[in-house]
């Protein structure tokens, strides 16, 4: 008897929360704000759909309806992806420790 | 590319963002967890140029974009103040749910591409996934609008009810799987854009009822739903990354409410359903009468703290709003120059995100290792001598220990009626967002400092 491919993906996918659990309760409060940008950073990973669904289709057709939203998925989560990687950069480099010799 | 290899760098980048998430365990990884995370997004979008394989002028268009999409971000990331951070974080969680959303409406339009079948005939499993991929992306991209908006001040941020607000949204969301079922049943488009319009709906009725002071738990909340949203379109597209991604956001998303519901001791339903604070605002303003208080001015407090030998400063969301943190540093600067010891308390949902005095405080240069957290520093009070509450009221409200019939009963404050005396920064005796008089304001050992908390804070920079 074969294993539908789609249990494999739920295997994943509850192993990940999981993870995601005990690694975030391990996360010090005082990055909380950090936390939240970041998964925002990478939950927009979902533009690997946005390029397949832009460049869906054999001869390539920017007006495509499909593919016209692939494009504007792709603008939003590049917004996110950078906008939100690099907000994360900056507050992070704010803390900083006490300064011994003072 | 092969399926197989395209499947292993996803599981790769896959693992770089449970590192990111791993390295803010403490601030001195954080950093290098970031680059972690932009490492596994780097390699999933390369990864997936390379599978499409169609270097034509499709992928010049898909660059374009991304480098405008790109502009866009890293503008708002360099220019946004601080204080700012929560409406930012509410604003990128919409662009997330609409991306969702906007992918499951082109899998739904043109199934070959990720091979679900066919219009018309799509795989139900697929059906199911895209569905419920685009609700709960169209919940949390509305969701999040009215969340900006409240955080922004555009929209007023007491909570809007009215009669029959929680059966309308049980009868909606029980519509919405009803529509779902019809969807697989009929395979007809208009069921799938009845979908996103009812979850676009939806999404604004669930957040209006929400008052201001809640909002950490919604964005934690909203957090969550964008993960959710992500795992859905990572099944219906059959990509581990974006799988292990969104189950990562969901769970970190559902700890920070619960997190936020505990530190105020209330469930998440009681939370979600809202209108709290918004009822016993009239009962407490009849029955207050007028009770001594005590005030001060920038001198008095100048004076009180100069001659302490230990200060704990309590932030709290007022400081945000007056933009003190950096007076605040000069003023804690300037004690620290008389010996005085300083350290910061801050309570888990002071301000509107979790952590957002954290990162407020680090801002203005304050040493995350002076900053510390409700159990760590709550005895600390009663062998300090001088509380400085700037901006906080209901997470210092003695009433939640005593008071059974108090709303915020239950819910763990900062004992700073232990210190031996209090400076109280306010600028009147209005009561705080859960709409009832603050029992520290009475005490013999509070001083009242009636001021903008900024300003307040750089009179007594002065008077040091």
């Amino acid at each position: 008897m074969e294993i539908d491919p789609f249990i494999f993906r739920l295997s994943i996918f509850i192993l990940s929360i999981f993870i995601g659990y005990y690694v975030v309760w391990s996360v010090t409060p005082s990055l909380h704000t950090p936390l939240m940008s970041v998964t925002n950073a990478i939950s927009s990973v979902i533009i690997v759909g946005a390029i397949i669904a832009a460049l869906a289709g054999d001869s390539f057709n920017i007006f495509n309806t499909a593919n016209i939203f692939g494009f504007l998925a792709i603008i939003l989560a590049a917004v996110n992806i950078f906008g939100g990687f690099l907000v994360t950069q900056r507050m992070l480099a704010m803390y900083k420790k006490k300064k011994k010799d003072k | 590319m092969s399926a197989n290899l395209l499947a292993i760098f996803y599981l790769i980048s896959g693992i770089l963002f449970i590192l990111a998430l791993r390295g803010l365990s403490s601030p001195e990884t954080s950093r290098q967890g970031n680059l972690f995370g932009i490492l596994g997004m780097a390699i999933a979008i390369v990864v997936t140029f390379l599978s499409v394989g169609n270097f034509s002028i499709g992928f010049l268009y898909v660059l374009g974009f991304l480098v405008i999409g790109g502009s866009v971000g890293a503008f708002i990331a360099y220019k946004i103040p601080m204080t700012a951070m929560p409406e930012l974080v509410a604003g990128f969680h919409s662009l997330v749910g609409l991306a969702a959303v906007f992918v499951a409406i082109s899998a739904f339009l043109n199934p070959e591409v990720f091979n679900l079948g066919s219009p018309g005939d799509i795989k139900i499993a697929s059906l199911i996934e895209m569905s419920l991929g685009a609700a709960i992306g169209a919940i949390t991209f509305t969701g999040s609008i009215i969340a900006f908006l409240k955080l922004r001040g555009i929209m007023s941020g007491s909570p809007i009810t009215f009669t029959g607000q929680h059966f309308l949204n049980l009868f909606l969301g029980l519509f919405l799987l009803g529509i779902i079922f019809y969807l697989c049943k009929t395979q007809t488009d208009s069921w799938f854009w009845t979908i996103i319009v009812i979850s676009f709906l939806l999404g604004i009725l669930l957040i209006i009822p929400i008052g201001g002071a809640d909002m950490p738990v919604v964005i934690s909340m909203l957090n969550s739903y964008s993960g959710w949203a992500a795992a859905g379109i990572g099944f219906t597209l059959e990509n581990t990354a974006l799988i292990i991604t969104g189950a990562l956001v969901g769970s970190s998303g559902a700890i920070l409410s619960y997190i936020m519901c505990k530190g105020m001791n209330r469930s998440f339903f009681n939370v979600i359903l809202g209108g709290f604070g918004a009822t016993d605002q009239s009962t407490s303003q009849t029955d207050k009468e007028q009770k001594p208080v005590k005030s001060g001015n920038a001198d008095d407090a100048a004076f009180l703290m100069k001659n302490a030998s230990s200060v704990i400063i309590v932030p709290g969301y007022g400081m945000a709003v007056a933009q003190a943190q950096h007076a605040l540093r000069e003023m804690v600067d300037g004690l620290k120059k008389n010996g005085v010891k300083v350290t910061y308390a801050i309570h888990p949902v002071a301000g509107r995100m979790p952590g957002h005095m954290n990162v407020l405080l680090a801002e203005a240069n304050v040493p995350y290792d002076e900053v510390f957290e409700l159990e760590e520093i709550n005895n600390d009070f009663a062998n300090c001598d001088v509380a400085y509450v700037i901006g906080a009221n209901d997470v210092t409200n003695p009433v939640a220990k005593t008071d059974p019939q108090s709303p915020i009963y239950g819910m763990p404050i900062l004992d700073v009626e232990k210190s031996k005396s209090v400076l109280f920064v306010k600028r009147s005796l209005s009561p705080g967002y859960a709409g009832i008089d603050n029992d520290l304001f009475y005490r013999d050992n509070t001083l009242m400092l009636f001021a903008d908390a900024k300003k307040m804070t750089e009179d007594i920079v002065k008077n040091l």
